[in-house]
């Protein structure tokens, strides 16, 4: 029979398998034909179909014994910033040039011992330090949605390699990262379903780190079950990740269906901010009647530090991004460019290695640490943190999630906001105080704009209560009931 | 705080980043607008507000002070640019 990956879900997909409607090697090779077909869209920096086809055939072997895990022979896209055993991983920098990896990230780790079945890498903003992809060494990732006869699109970022593989329909899910909202973000300009779980939920062992206090992986899929059952297999406690919380790992599909009757979902006033695209605030005010069409209590509350959260990331993030990318330096791994001494040597190599956008954030970093400014910038900025936190503390003895748009805008044209790096960093205003807080957060997709493309809504929750989120975003997901897929105009 | 453009060159020297003089112009500009965009922070009232020290409220882990891995030069350097034998090797340091 001929498959078509892109009409599938996972969970659907698990269905087939178990009723031997196909085998994995039948879906993984429908999964190869259609991202080769994908190829205009340059989402995959490494593909691995023989990689793919034997683990998915180990799935079909397994699941023949009755022996099938829990993501058994589901063909998925990795983030190019998960370290992935002898496969090539670039995070879409030049400086990691033919890096391959001696050990294997635990949250890809996991999800291979749940049975899943690895497609290739895929394509990010360089490092992870950009909202539209477009900062990757190996070219901008082009978003699947596109508007009639417009310019190419970006899918967002940094995980834009993931969220268009996705929507286009040639992985059944994939991994992303998220640092300030590029799992979500991301997920939301290209249509799908994205989650940032609570700090230390995920390990970060294995996976190339911009900013430790803020970086969580995460699952990207077409479905908020979908992404409940990568979640499933990717969170735990692993010892090697000094921050991951041991903390059991709830059954997150158990209660998917319980709906929010008795839900208090809590509305912040500050995220209605002046300018905002009118169909973005229209978007979000359905969002609030489907909640309360099916029993939520929406709750209006406060969180008077909203506007600090972006200037007090822009001083972390790239803090931290200084400190962990100063081991880029031609000596262990990657590039090497020669000078004529030692400091020559890796002042060549880091200044040709990394791309314009990390040499800015890794400068900032530098002087916000430096001697005499540390308290000014970074004291400063982690107290802000306190109070961004504080906020949501207070927020969350009312309500049970909190409700907001995902991102201030649709997809934008590829080149578009070149010029001013503060423009860019606009994008992640509604999704960076998340990270600062350390909160889950998700992003379901919930209708069109008058262009034909898709928006997102974001659910924020409790910590460690990624149960109740997806409960939240499931019910979302069935009053928005998006079913709106792109034309695959790339096979023409 | 703005920077000038000898103190960019003077971070880009820190951060061991080769920066061509007809970068220096460009990267003091693209600087001085993000510093002038987290600028608004100082009028936040932090008095007797403790920095953020964890995410979650934990404290860091300890493990036994043993070796639990190792033992894998090969592993170790087989993504080296430069080596000879089990060492890296980079330009000379001591004349």
């Amino acid at each position: 029979m001929s498959i078509d990956p892109a009409a599938l879900t996972i969970a659907g997909a698990l269905e087939g398998l178990a009723k031997k409607d196909y085998t994995s090697v039948e879906l993984t090779n429908a999964c190869i034909e259609a991202m080769r077909a994908a190829k205009p869209l340059n989402v995959m920096i490494t593909e691995t179909p023989d990689r793919a086809l034997e683990m998915a055939a180990a799935a079909d072997a397994r699941r023949g014994k009755g022996e099938a895990g829990l993501l058994d022979g589901i063909p998925l896209g990795i983030k190019d910033l998960f370290c992935t055993e002898g496969v090539l991983t670039t995070a879409a920098s030049h400086i990691l040039d033919g890096f391959h990896p001696a050990y294997e990230s635990t949250a890809t780790a996991r999800l291979w011992q749940a049975g899943a079945v690895m497609l290739g890498k895929l394509n990010l903003d360089e490092f992870a330090m950009g909202s539209s992809n477009e900062t990757s060494y190996y070219g901008p990732a082009v978003n699947p949605w596109q508007t009639k006869d417009g310019p190419k699109l970006v899918p967002g970022g940094s995980s834009g390699g993931s969220a268009a593989a996705v929507a286009a329909g040639f992985v059944l899910g994939a991994t992303g990262t998220d640092t300030g909202g590029s799992i979500r973000q991301p997920a939301a300009l290209c249509g799908i379903t994205g989650i940032k779980p609570t700090y230390g939920r995920v390990s970060r062992w294995g996976i190339v780190a911009f900013a430790s206090s803020l970086d969580q992986a995460g699952p990207m899929a077409r479905t908020v079950r979908d992404s409940a059952l990568m979640l499933q297999a990717m969170a735990g406690f692993d010892p090697k990740d000094s921050t991951s919380v041991n903390e059991p790992v709830p059954d997150y599909c158990a209660h998917l269906e319980a709906g929010v009757k008795g839900l208090r979902i809590g509305i912040p006033r500050e995220y209605r901010m002046d300018g905002m695209d009118p169909e973005i605030t229209a978007l979000w005010e359905k969002g609030m009647a489907w909640l309360k069409d099916v029993g939520a209590e929406i709750v209006d509350i406060h969180l008077p530090n909203t506007h600090y959260a972006l200037p007090a990331y822009y001083i972390v993030a790239p803090a931290e991004a200084s400190s962990n990318l100063a081991r880029y330096d031609g000596v262990r791994y990657g590039l090497r460019v020669p000078g004529k001494d030692l400091i020559e040597m890796y002042e060549n190599t880091r200044g040709e290695g990394f791309g314009r956008e990390v040499q800015r954030r890794i400068m900032i970093g530098t002087y916000v640490l430096s001697a005499g400014y540390y308290d000014a910038y970074y004291t400063k900025a982690q107290k802000v943190r306190s109070l961004i936190k504080r906020d949501f503390d207070q927020a969350f003895q009312r309500v049970d999630a909190i409700l907001t748009p995902t991102a201030p805008n649709a997809a934008f044209p590829i080149g578009m906001t070149h010029d001013d790096p503060v423009t860019m960093y606009l994008n992640d205003v509604f999704t960076v105080p998340v990270n600062l807080a350390g909160l889950p957060g998700m992003s379901v997709p919930a209708g069109l704009n008058s262009a034909g493309l898709p928006l997102g809504l974001q659910l924020i929750g409790k910590p460690f209560d990624e149960a109740t989120l997806l409960r939240a975003g499931r019910a979302l997901e069935k009053a928005a009931d998006f079913r709106a897929k792109p034309a695959q105009w790339w096979r023409s | 705080m703005s920077l000038d453009r000898d103190a960019v060159a003077k971070i880009a020297r820190l951060a061991r980043l080769r920066m061509e003089p007809d970068r220096l112009e460009g990267m003091t500009a693209e600087l001085n607008r993000i510093l002038s965009f987290v600028e608004e922070l100082q009028a936040v009232n932090t008095d007797n507000i403790p920095p953020m020290t964890s995410v979650m409220p934990m404290k860091l882990r300890q493990r036994e002070d043993m070796v639990n891995d190792g033992g894998k030069p090969e592993a170790v350097l087989k993504n080296a640019p430069q080596r000879q034998g089990d060492f890296y090797t980079v330009p000379k340091v001591v004349e």
